[in-house]
């Protein structure tokens, strides 16, 4: 086992690249940031990393639609140096803006062309941007680092991260093949479950995995939740040593360092 | 080449059409929108709305071609169809309406440069083929719609027609690019036989915004060089000289009871900065922003921006570029600073004004400030940077002239505090290429609003476009870092002439106008050095790093051009193809303006103390004041904002148990390896200036920094920022209200130790409606930008624990006027809420004191609403009730016609904090802030109500904390 090292990628427009590159360092992995034109240019540079970062914020203005620009890079230019990545061990995470590039790829759908996908994320219900904390559940799933059942605070921002299916088949075989990661939870009552579930996805669902389990996207974004004093009610609750957004990297970063890359 | 638009014909496109919509099986969020719009115009029949998003691209392009970029590029596989229209055909006949809306030619539009940008880069179409591509919405609207109803539908809700094409059941669009202006070579004005009328004519023709004396001025000194001025040059010195970017009733000579001010701004607010002479003071007034240290060899930087007429003209576009332009204000302070945080303040009309009194040629308050909202939202967001602090005030003062603030406060490493411009350094423009958007930005901004402003002043809109912007931040903290410049500035107001002009003040310069990349060919030499096109700096390069330079540009696909070079000759000399268009003296330039001397005169209103009634229902009145425009949640804006981004929040907009309660100021940890935070609070009042503008300006520096003490900044270690919106200062009265007001901040500052570093003013905010001028109220918005010593110390306002004790802070007194209680009522007049600047730095301390000990629990400021409002929010956010005794308040006797309880519970006296304390703290808190009244009210409690009992003993109010929240979350909601 040697310490893993992980690379963040950005893109024209990307906004969330350092904390996301802190919160590597702070699990634990040597980390570089690296804007996806130079990828383009020299493929070789995703070599030697462990773990791939497609960090959050508006890759090309989200002009389009949001990722729609960078995820068209990514499937026309890129799609299998990714898989020959996930394929030999590697770990890539797509947060907000980077799980919907990751959508925009494919990669969840393997067997798949992209163009006749059956995921998407589209306008929150509420027609418009929203920046608020929520609580997130880690399913029973094929990603090996998060611990079932498990609650966590999380912020989101977003406008476009209602997670839709082209039909119930494709939620069965996401079922089938446990790629539900993580949901919103909202109380069992009944009642509009907004803002609890901030964008009205079906089945509340946050964060999906890949078959294999170590390509993971979600909406919320872990990396803002790092310290004590991160939590909306921090001056209210027990004091904590860390945000629990740092487990969800530092646990991704022991997984990796298990990997052979 | 694509066409030239042919304007006035638009005709079916000769382009390809891709329009997307979303399939039956998903709902469309536009839709529904524009339904709930309808619904409150009072629009019937609607039955359902969907919005396709259209595309346009070049006829040459093939089918194949183009049915490959609708399906790889501009539709969603599982949520959307695209339609492909061939070029000059119409769509398939629609089932109900058609409505298009798209831009007109020239516009800025960002989603369309996307689409090249990555049409080429994907391999969508050949590398070298000429490529344009415009947007536009397509709406199809079922139901059964009258003309009239359909056609207010469309201007007042689907197009600003200002910037927008609208078609209704016509589908033609016109493609291509703003026709040229037609090609002169030097154009000189003659002045020197021009009579005054003249002078005026030429001025006003030209929308030059120069007054007699400055034409005068000109042609004095044309005539002493023996020649007439070219256009280019004239163009040059009213941009320079414009009210925007010089301030000439600031700096200018002011006689006003027998007193000549010469310079209001040096010898007031300038003044209080120079006196205090704090050593944390790093660069005032000078830059593009004020610095102050921080910690760890990092410095902060921070301005805040008015962008008013261009907001009343295109709320959306306006308030956008005003975050943009102020962000670019933080990149070129010093070296560069990085942004870290943005704030935001509107004031607009009531958003209940009945649809009849808008004032023709203006927007609803409803439509600005949602239009303002989403511009915001949409250009800070883009930029990564958390939109954190500001505020939301409705009046109906402002009904035709909203203001829109926008601030940036940046970070950067000392060394990168200061800049130069060195003879012979390559003169760089970077980042967005130029159009004919905003032509007359600077010389709008100084003349008054009218009915036609909205179609006459169209190009003085600028639209933004942020991911441009963000490339821009990118690549220039790296080239920063390299060391790559030694020079740099925004092009914000003028544009290039502007920029460069203030750059090569001191030594001179030479440009190249033809060597400007555009954005659509056809544009003037004038019209390249004057418009105000978005996402541009100017840097100055030492030529051995220029190549360096321009590669770390291109790594993040940012566009720099070297356009021409300083000089020392201290002469701007402009050219265009080799052919000089001009050359001015920059000492002229800069220091020629004249300086008339303005009269300023100011009488108070002579209006009777009307005293504090008493209301007929004390919980009816708290829930009145609770659900009052000015006091409701703002949580639909904030949340709108991605206010985390960055990671760097300890205290958010909105806190409590709920995270639905407001915020006195917010608190953020910009650096790791510092325990330090800093803290934004903000003050503003409108409805004080016109009573009293000395006390206002006083009661909103203190309302700002009692935001930041309120929670946990060091009221020693605060600065502040001025921004005032006036009326026309050419009028004595509105001159005299603004040397009150500036006489008061200078008056605060020198109390408070606080120290103003930057500021920037607005001041000819006036409109007509009909044969009335009306003038927006005197507005100041104080900004305080303070130091946390240690971040995880910070207080929040949410009550915590039933059983703790809440205690009022500072003394309470018969201040009313301009109050929300007597607005509640409908009463005027009254003593304008003033702070005691001997004992109020005082509190302040040893409030900051008591909280550094942890004595604190939590703490709110008191504002509008005062003491009744202030406690239902703390009750609120805590989940808490609390039981309130009055009788315990020490308080010098009110006059007659005040009601005790009523002024206790509603007058807005300044400096004056509700804490919560521990039982067991309380003698501690007490001897922490001995001197200063501060009076145990009664206890928090797990009742769930809010109960307050009168100085008589009696049960005064009482409401439960879920009907208080109703309250506070009602009315206008976005």
């Amino acid at each position: 086992m040697s310490d893993p090292k992980a690379l963040v990628l950005r893109s024209s427009g990307t906004n969330c690249e350092a904390e996301t590159a802190l919160a590597l360092e702070m699990g634990g992995a040597e980390t570089d940031v690296l804007h996806f034109d130079r990828v383009l240019e020299q493929p070789g540079r995703l070599d030697g990393y462990g773990i791939l970062v497609f960090a959050g914020g508006f890759s090309y203005g989200d002009d389009v639609a949001a990722g729609r620009v960078w995820g068209l890079e990514l499937r026309t230019r890129l799609r299998d140096a990714l898989r020959t990545h996930v394929g030999r061990g590697g770990i890539a995470l797509g947060v907000c803006n980077g799980f919907q590039v990751l959508v925009e790829s494919g990669i969840f759908e393997p067997d798949t062309p992209p163009a006749e996908r059956s995921v998407a994320l589209y306008d929150n219900a509420s027609n418009h941007y929203e920046c608020r904390w929520v609580v997130l559940e880690s399913q029973d799933c094929a990603c090996p680092w998060l611990t079932p059942g498990e609650h966590t605070p999380t912020p989101i921002a977003h406008a476009e991260g209602r997670f839709v299916v082209r039909d119930e088949g494709a939620l069965t075989r996401l079922r089938e093949n446990r790629q539900i990661a993580l949901t919103y939870v909202v109380d069992g009552t009944g009642a509009d479950p907004y803002p609890a579930n901030p964008n009205g996805s079906i089945e509340h669902i946050a964060g999906i995995c890949d078959p294999t389990g170590r390509v993971l996207g979600l909406m919320p974004h872990p990396e803002r939740n790092l310290w004590p004093w991160s939590h909306p009610r921090w001056t209210r609750i027990p004091k904590r040593e860390a945000g629990e957004g740092l487990a969800f990297y530092r646990r991704m970063v022991e997984v990796a360092s298990g990997a052979c890359v | 080449m694509p066409p030239t638009a042919a304007a006035g014909a638009p005709v079916l496109p000769d382009a390809w059409r891709v329009e997307v919509f979303r399939r039956a099986a998903f709902d469309d969020p536009d839709g529904t929108h524009l339904l709930d719009a309808a619904r409150e115009l009072g629009v019937d029949g609607l039955g359902g709305a969907r919005r396709g998003r259209g595309y346009l691209f070049p006829s040459a392009l093939s089918e194949a071609d183009v049915r490959r970029i609708a399906k790889e590029l501009c539709a969603d596989p599982v949520l959307e169809d695209a339609r492909v229209i061939a070029p000059g055909a119409a769509p398939e006949a629609s089932t109900g309406r058609r409505v298009l809306v798209a831009r007109k030619p020239g516009v800025m539009d960002p989603v369309a440069l996307t689409v090249e940008r990555i049409l080429r880069k994907a391999e969508l179409v050949a590398a070298d083929a000429a490529l344009h591509v415009q947007t536009f919405s397509a709406w199809e609207l079922e139901g059964d719609v009258s003309d009239e109803s359909l056609e207010l539908l469309a201007r007042t809700t689907l197009a600003n027609e200002v910037i927008e094409e609208l078609r209704i059941d016509s589908e033609e669009l016109t493609y291509g690019f703003p026709a040229a202006t037609p090609e002169h070579g030097v154009v000189t004005v003659p002045l020197a036989q021009a009579d005054d009328e003249a002078l005026l004519t030429i001025s006003e023709e030209g929308q030059l915004s120069l007054n007699l004396t400055e034409m005068l001025e000109i042609q004095t000194h044309y005539a002493g060089i023996g020649r007439e001025p070219t256009a280019c040059e004239l163009e040059t010195i009213a941009q320079t000289w414009s009210e925007h970017c010089q301030h000439k009733t600031f700096r200018g000579l002011i006689e006003m009871d027998g007193e000549v001010i010469d310079n209001l701004l040096k010898s007031t607010i300038a003044a209080a900065t120079h006196e205090l002479d704090r050593d944390w003071c790093i660069s005032v007034f000078h830059d593009n922003a004020g610095i102050i240290e921080f910690d760890q060899g990092q410095d902060l930087a921070f301005k805040v921006e008015t962008h008013n007429h261009p907001s009343a003209i295109d709320p959306y576009g306006g308030a956008g570029t005003g975050i943009g332009g102020v962000i670019r204000d933080i990149l070129g302070v010093g070296l560069g600073a990085k942004p870290i945080a943005n704030t935001d303040a509107f004031f607009v009309g009531p958003a209940e004004l009945p649809a009849s009194e808008v004032p023709k040629g203006s927007m609803h308050p409803r439509r600005i400030l949602r239009g303002v909202v989403a511009g915001v939202r949409d250009y800070g967001n883009r930029m990564g940077i958390p939109t954190i602090a500001g505020g939301l005030w409705f009046h109906e003062g402002y009904v035709g002239n909203p203001l829109v603030y926008a601030g940036t406060l940046g970070i950067l490493p000392r060394a990168c505090a200061t800049k130069e411009v060195h003879p012979g350094d390559v003169i760089l423009v970077v980042g967005g290429r130029t159009g004919r958007d905003g032509i007359h930005g600077a010389t709008f901004s100084s003349v008054e609003l009218h009915s036609e402003s909205e179609t006459t002043s169209a190009s003085a809109v600028q639209i933004g476009d942020p991911v441009t912007e963000k490339k821009v931040l990118d690549g220039l903290l790296v080239a920063r870092d390299a060391g790559l410049y030694r020079g740099i500035t925004d092009c914000g107001a003028g544009g290039l002439s502007s920029a460069v002009g203030e750059m090569g003040a001191e030594c001179g310069a030479e440009v190249d106008l033809e060597k400007v990349p555009l954005k659509y060919p056809g544009l003037s030499p004038e019209e390249i050095w004057i418009s105000e096109a978005q996402e541009r700096m100017v840097l100055a390069v030492p030529p051995e790093d220029l190549d360096a330079c321009i590669a770390t540009f291109a790594a993040e696909d940012v566009e720099a051009t070297a356009i021409g070079h300083f000089t020392d000759t201290k002469k701007l000399v402009l050219r265009f193809d080799g052919t000089v268009m001009g050359e001015l003296d920059m000492h002229f330039l800069h220091e020629g303006t004249p300086r008339p001397t303005r009269q300023a005169s100011w009488t108070p209103p002579a209006i009777e103390d009307p005293g504090c009634p008493a209301p007929p229902d004390g919980k009816d009145a708290l829930i009145a004041m609770l659900s009052r425009p000015n006091v409701q949640s703002r949580e639909w804006i904030v949340r709108q904002y991605d206010h985390e981004v960055q990671g760097m929040s300890v205290v958010k907009p909105m806190c409590g148990e709920g995270m639905d309660a407001p915020s006195d100021g917010v608190v953020i940890k910009p650096l790791v390896e510092s325990k330090k935070g800093v803290a934004l609070g903000v003050g503003a009042n409108p409805r004080y200036g016109r009573l009293d503008p000395r006390a206002m300006a006083e009661a909103v520096i203190d309302e700002a920094i009692r935001n930041v003490v309120a929670v946990g900044a060091d009221p020693s270690r605060t600065a502040l920022l001025d921004n005032f919106s006036w009326g026309n200062c050419n009028k004595p009265e509105q001159l005299g209200a603004l040397v009150h007001a500036a006489k008061g901040c200078y008056a605060a500052a020198m109390a408070y130790g606080a120290p103003f570093i930057s500021g920037k003013d607005s001041l000819n905010n006036e409109y007509r409606v009909g044969d009335e001028t009306l003038s927006i109220p005197p507005t100041l918005y104080a900004s305080a930008l303070s130091i946390v010593p240690n971040a995880q110390s910070a207080v929040t306002m949410d009550a915590k624990k039933a059983g703790n004790l809440l205690m009022l802070v500072g003394i309470t007194g018969p201040e009313l006027g301009g109050s929300e209680y007597l607005t509640h009522l409908g009463l005027d007049g009254g003593t304008v809420p003033r702070p005691d600047l001997d004992s109020a730095p005082k509190v302040f301390e040893k409030l900051h004191g008591a909280m550094k000990m942890k004595y604190v629990e939590s703490c709110h400021d008191l504002s509008e609403g005062g003491l009744a409002v202030a406690a239902a929010e703390m009750c609120i956010a805590g989940g808490l009730g609390v039981d309130i005794d009055l009788a315990v308040i020490d308080h010098d006797p009110f006059p007659a016609g005040y009601d005790e309880n009523t002024t206790l519970l509603y007058a807005e006296s300044t400096t004056r904090f509700l804490v919560e304390v521990q039982p067991g703290k309380k003698f501690n808190l007490q001897t922490k802030l001995m001197g200063v009244a501060a009076t145990p009210l009664g206890r928090f409690n797990t009742s769930g109500k809010m109960k307050v009992k009168g100085t008589d003993g009696r049960p005064l109010l009482e409401a439960t904390i879920d009907e208080m929240r109703a309250a506070l979350q009602s009315g206008f909601q976005g």
